[in-house]
Parts: structure tokens; C-alpha cells; sequence
């Protein structure tokens, strides 16, 4: 194991979920440590956004229990999420492609200056802390006040990352972050999330492809049909077992 | 990506070419030079300079508060009409009910917010696309003021606010035309522009009305207050409606019904050429500003040239598309660049 043997963040305790008569998940249990990286694997359909979606608030489970820090606790919303250090990236990423970088990242939570109508927006400090931030996690900014969608699809994903971070995520769960990206932009948001698990965050990886989460995780959750087939660490873990997994084959190892 | 030299060059042109209000500021020049050559110095004169000024400033009025709601992410139809509601409503009150004229001014703004408000709710609370919401209410509006004024004065066009109590000291701020040829009007064109582009650049109201065009779902998963946000944009497109209504009914000491009309598009006009996308979230009030000018340089210069003054809407339908077509192409280009 690379990071590891931090405090234990989230976790879910034999979760179940039923939407109406359709059970998505049964008894699954995975846990997020700080300072590591945790994938999340399972092929489309096998519960994994069920699984964040009731990490996250989005889903109340059926049975079982969520805890932070160890703590059991019932989210109503993905804000509630949020205030606990609980932030998701999804594949949309709430960035707003037409306003520059800085903008973006300060968006709802912007600092100011002054008083009364004199209180203004400190420009000079969004600017200066969105690059130190986005740059911080691998990516260079050459000007804070580019539209975002001057970025590569890999920068954005690293911007969404640097702006949870800065804003206090110590969970920080990624939807299928590589899922539409070429090899080097890929190469860019494991090197961002690599930065985050530096920092003591618990990074969860969600997807659907064991050769992009292989390299980098810590720990693997493997779910098949809303069961968790497997829970190993990276050294129990081949990327041969992990795709079989997958697969939906019988685990001899 | 690396830095370089050439790097900061492209940049700075880049940051040039992609202000939403480039392509309004060049076309306003080449607008003014062409009619500075084909008009002559008649067009280059005080007056005719004024006269521009002064004709573009109700309507950059409304382009700069239309220019922030469009921003946000919303129409509002209901602006031609609120002028002719508000002006009606300032001349019932003060000729007919004997109000004096500061207290009737008060009270037309105060009404005009009001339905401003109810606009903004109906269209946040509903999810109606403000376009169809305020297309209701233009013509809700434009026969509330028809049929009310008719019932309550029996006629649609109301005069003699001259004789109102405390109409020299409102004339004086809003009727009055303190610098040579300048109407008063155009200082406050300028003061609601400064207001405008001190609150979209400058304050997190600004960044907020950016994120709440830009994608309402995440601004408000982001913690804006999408829904205040939006109410306020409407409520100040209607204030603004109102300032204009009152200044022209100071003006004219009096008020038609049917004042106003076809205002809300002339204003979406303005506030595209200007470079604001008609889908939100980008956009500028300076570009508004631009927008309406041009309008008032076109009516003024067709008219000084001696062509016939049927030709303006031609002229100014090509402007606009002319303007759409540039302002894409231009912001596709230095995004890619």
C-alpha cells in the first residue's frame, strides 16, 4: 500500500437500496481512509452511483448505516454532504464553460472587500488563489481570467478537484473523472487526485475501467449486481483478478 | 500547456478579441464613420451629437437592466409595456387622484417593482420559460393600462402634469437639460451603465447573475441564491421601464397608454449587439451601452443624410444580424486561439 493506515473518513455499513421492487445494492460496506485512494469498479449497472449516491446524499438507504469519522449520520442532501467534507465531481462538473477560471472556482463562496455598496468582489486575491490552487494540483494557468472552456476536458476535471479541496472536501469522490479523456488528460486528473491523496484527502475513484484505477488505488471495491464481490488492497489485487472481477468471474485468489 | 513570449502576446490580443463587447465597440466606429462621411459635418456637429445622445438614452436605459437579466439567463417581454403601465399610472395618480407629483413617483416605482417581482416569481416558480411568462404579461400589462385609464379617466392619453404640485423640482432632475444641448436623461443612461457594470463585474451579485445564466442547476448546487438572484434581475428591468416612463412623461407633461411599444425588443437588440447570448450566462453592459448608442446613431444619421427614414428598420435589422454573426464567429475563434 502506498498511502494508508489513516483515520477511517466514510464509510458505508451493509448498505441496501431498493428503488420499488428493484434491489440496487445489498449489504454493501466500503470504507474511505484518509490518504489513500479508493476504486470504486463494477460494469455500468452494477450499483456503483447507487453506492455514491448514498455516500453522497443523493439516495437514503433502504438498511444500513453511513458514517463520518466514524460517527452514523443520514444526509438529506448533497449539501449536507458537502458541509461534512463530502464533495463529488461528476462528469458535469458544475463548471459554467463561458466564465473565466477564477470566477468559476469562487462561485457561490467569492470573498470581498469593502463595505456597504462599496463591497466588491477582491479580484486580485480570487485570481491569485485560484491559479496558486489550480496549479497546486498539477495544472499551469496561464491567465485566471480564460473562459473555462479554454481548458482540456483533463484541466477542467482538475480545476472541479482544486476547487473541492480548497473549499474543504477531506472526501473527495470522482464520477468516471476519465471516462471521455484521451491518454494525457487522463494523465492529468491521476496526477490531481495523487496531489489530493498526498494531502491526506480519501479519494474515491468511480468506474468502469480496472486499467485506468489499477495503477493508482490503494484499495479496491469491486461490485457486481449491488454486491461487493471484492474488498482487497492493492497488493492482493492484480489487474488480471480485478478485470475478472469485473467480469463477473469466480475469485480464486 | 507551456509560456513564452508569443504566448503572452496571443494572449493579450485574445483577451481583447474575446470581450463580449469587442465587436459592438468596432461596430459603433465604423457606424459613426460612416455616417460622419456619407451625412457630412451636419453629423459630426454638437447637436446632432446630442440629439443621438439624447435619443439612445431611454433606451440604454433599459438595455443596461435587460442586458443583466439576459445574462441571468431570462426574457423580459413585459418592459414595452410596463413604460406605458407605469407612465399611466404616474399620470392617474397625480391628474386624476391629485397626488403630488414626488409621492405619485414613489408609488409608480414601488407598483412597477412590485410587478417586476411577480414576473421574476412566476417564472422561477413555475420553470416557464420567462420568454412565454413575459409575453403574457406584455399584453396583460399593455391592457391593464388601456382598459384602466379608460375606465378610471375615460381616455388613454392623460396631460397636464405641468400643473402638478412639485413638478418644477422633478423636472429639474429628470426633464431638464442642464449641459448645452444634453437632456438630463442621458446622465442617468450613464449613472444605471455605471451602476450595471459595477454590479456585474465587480460584486458577487454580478458573479452570481453570470452563474445563474450560465447553468441555474449548478450555480444553486454551489450555494447561489438562484432564485433571488433572478426575482431581483426582473424587478430591476421593471424599475427601469418605470425610470424611463417617468422621465418621458416629465418630458412630454403627459403619458399615452400605448408608450412603449416594441421598446422590449429594441432592447433585446441592443443588448445582443452588444455581444450578451441570447442563452445567458455571458454577456456585458458596457456592449449594451454600445448596443443602444448605435440604435440612436442610426435613427439620427439616416434622417441628417436625407434618406428616406423607412430604410432605418432595414438598417437596423442588418446591424443586429450582422452583429450576431460576428460576435459568434469571433468568440469561436479566440476561445480556439
Amino acid at each position: 500500500m502506498r498511502g494508508g493506515g489513516g483515520e477511517i473518513l466514510l464509510e458505508a455499513v451493509d448498505v441496501g437500496k431498493r428503488f420499488g421492487s428493484v434491489v440496487a445494492l445489498r449489504d454493501a460496506s466500503m470504507s474511505v481512509e484518509a490518504g489513500t485512494i479508493t476504486c470504486l469498479l463494477g460494469d455500468n449497472g452494477a450499483g456503483k452511483s447507487t453506492l455514491v449516491g448514498v455516500l453522497t446524499g443523493v439516495h437514503e438507504p433502504t438498511s444500513g448505516q453511513v458514517r463520518v469519522r466514524g460517527q452514523p449520520v443520514v444526509f438529506s442532501s448533497p449539501r449536507e454532504a458537502r458541509a461534512r467534507g463530502i464533495a463529488t465531481v461528476y462528469q458535469d462538473l458544475a463548471l459554467l464553460p463561458l466564465l473565466s477560471i477564477w470566477r468559476n472556482f469562487f462561485l457561490g463562496s467569492e470573498p470581498t472587500v469593502g463595505r456597504g455598496p462599496l463591497r466588491r468582489l477582491d479580484i486580485r486575491r480570487c485570481q491569485d488563489v485560484a491559479r496558486a490552487a489550480v496549479e497546486e494540483i498539477g495544472v499551469e494557468v496561464r491567465d485566471p481570467d480564460q473562459p473555462v472552456e479554454a481548458l482540456s476536458g483533463g484541466e477542467r476535471q482538475s480545476l472541479a478537484i482544486a476547487r473541492a479541496l480548497h473549499f474543504g472536501a477531506d472526501v473527495l469522490i470522482l464520477d468516471e473523472p476519465t471516462a471521455s479523456l484521451g491518454v494525457k488528460q487522463t494523465r492529468t486528473v491521476i496526477e490531481a487526485m495523487e496531489r489530493a491523496r498526498s494531502e491526506g484527502v480519501g479519494v474515491v475513484l468511480v468506474t468502469h475501467n480496472p486499467r485506468h484505477a489499477h495503477p493508482v488505488g490503494d484499495r479496491f471495491v469491486v461490485l457486481l449486481r449491488g454486491e461487493v464481490v471484492a474488498d482487497a488492497s492493492a497488493d492482493d489485487m492484480s489487474l488480471e483478478r480485478l478485470t475478472g472481477l469485473m467480469a463477473g468471474e469466480q475469485d480464486s485468489g | 500547456m507551456t509560456s513564452s513570449d508569443e504566448d503572452v502576446r496571443i494572449g493579450s490580443l485574445r483577451r481583447l478579441l474575446s470581450r463580449p463587447d469587442f465587436t459592438a465597440l468596432v461596430g459603433a466606429v465604423l457606424v459613426w464613420t460612416t455616417f460622419a462621411v456619407v451625412a457630412g459635418p451636419p453629423f459630426r456637429s454638437l447637436e446632432a451629437t446630442a440629439a443621438i445622445l439624447n435619443a439612445s438614452a431611454p433606451l440604454g436605459i433599459l438595455a443596461v437592466a435587460v442586458a443583466l437579466l439576459m445574462i441571468g439567463g431570462e426574457f423580459d417581454l413585459s418592459v414595452g409595456s410596463m413604460i406605458g403601465l407605469a407612465g399611466m399610472t404616474l399620470m392617474i395618480l397625480t391628474v386624476e387622484l391629485g397626488w403630488s407629483l414626488l409621492a405619485a413617483i414613489a408609488a409608480t416605482f414601488a407598483f412597477a417593482g412590485l410587478l417586476g417581482a411577480a414576473n421574476g416569481f412566476l417564472v422561477v416558480r413555475t420553470g416557464l420559460p420567462s420568454f412565454i411568462v413575459t409575453l403574457g404579461t406584455l399584453f396583460i400589462f399593455r391592457g391593464l393600462t388601456i382598459a384602466g385609464s379608460r375606465t378610471v379617466a375615460g381616455r388613454t392619453q392623460i396631460g397636464g402634469l405641468d400643473e402638478v404640485a412639485g413638478f418644477e423640482r422633478a423636472a429639474a432632475v429628470l426633464g431638464s437639460t442642464p449641459v448645452g444641448p444634453f437632456r438630463v436623461s442621458v446622465l442617468w443612461w450613464l449613472t444605471a451603465a455605471a451602476a450595471g457594470v459595477w454590479i456585474l463585474r465587480r460584486t458577487r451579485w454580478g458573479n452570481w447573475i453570470f452563474g445563474a445564466g450560465g447553468s441555474a442547476e449548478a450555480a444553486r448546487n454551489l450555494g447561489v441564491p438562484v432564485t433571488r438572484v433572478k426575482v431581483g434581475l426582473f424587478i430591476s428591468t421593471a424599475l427601469a421601464a418605470a425610470l424611463v416612463a417617468v422621465i418621458q412623461a416629465v418630458r412630454f407633461t403627459g403619458a399615452d397608454a400605448l408608450r412603449g411599444e416594441l421598446q422590449e425588443f429594441r432592447a433585446i437588440i441592443a443588448v445582443v449587439i452588444g455581444g450578451t447570448l441570447l442563452t445567458g450566462g455571458y454577456g456585458s453592459v458596457t456592449g449594451a451601452v454600445v448596443g443602444a448608442l448605435i440604435f440612436g446613431m442610426v435613427r439620427q444619421g439616416i434622417v441628417i443624410a436625407g434618406v428616406d427614414a423607412d430604410w432605418f428598420q432595414v438598417f437596423l435589422g442588418g446591424v443586429l444580424v450582422a452583429a450576431v454573426v460576428l460576435n459568434d464567429y469571433i468568440r469561436r475563434r479566440a476561445v480556439r486561439a
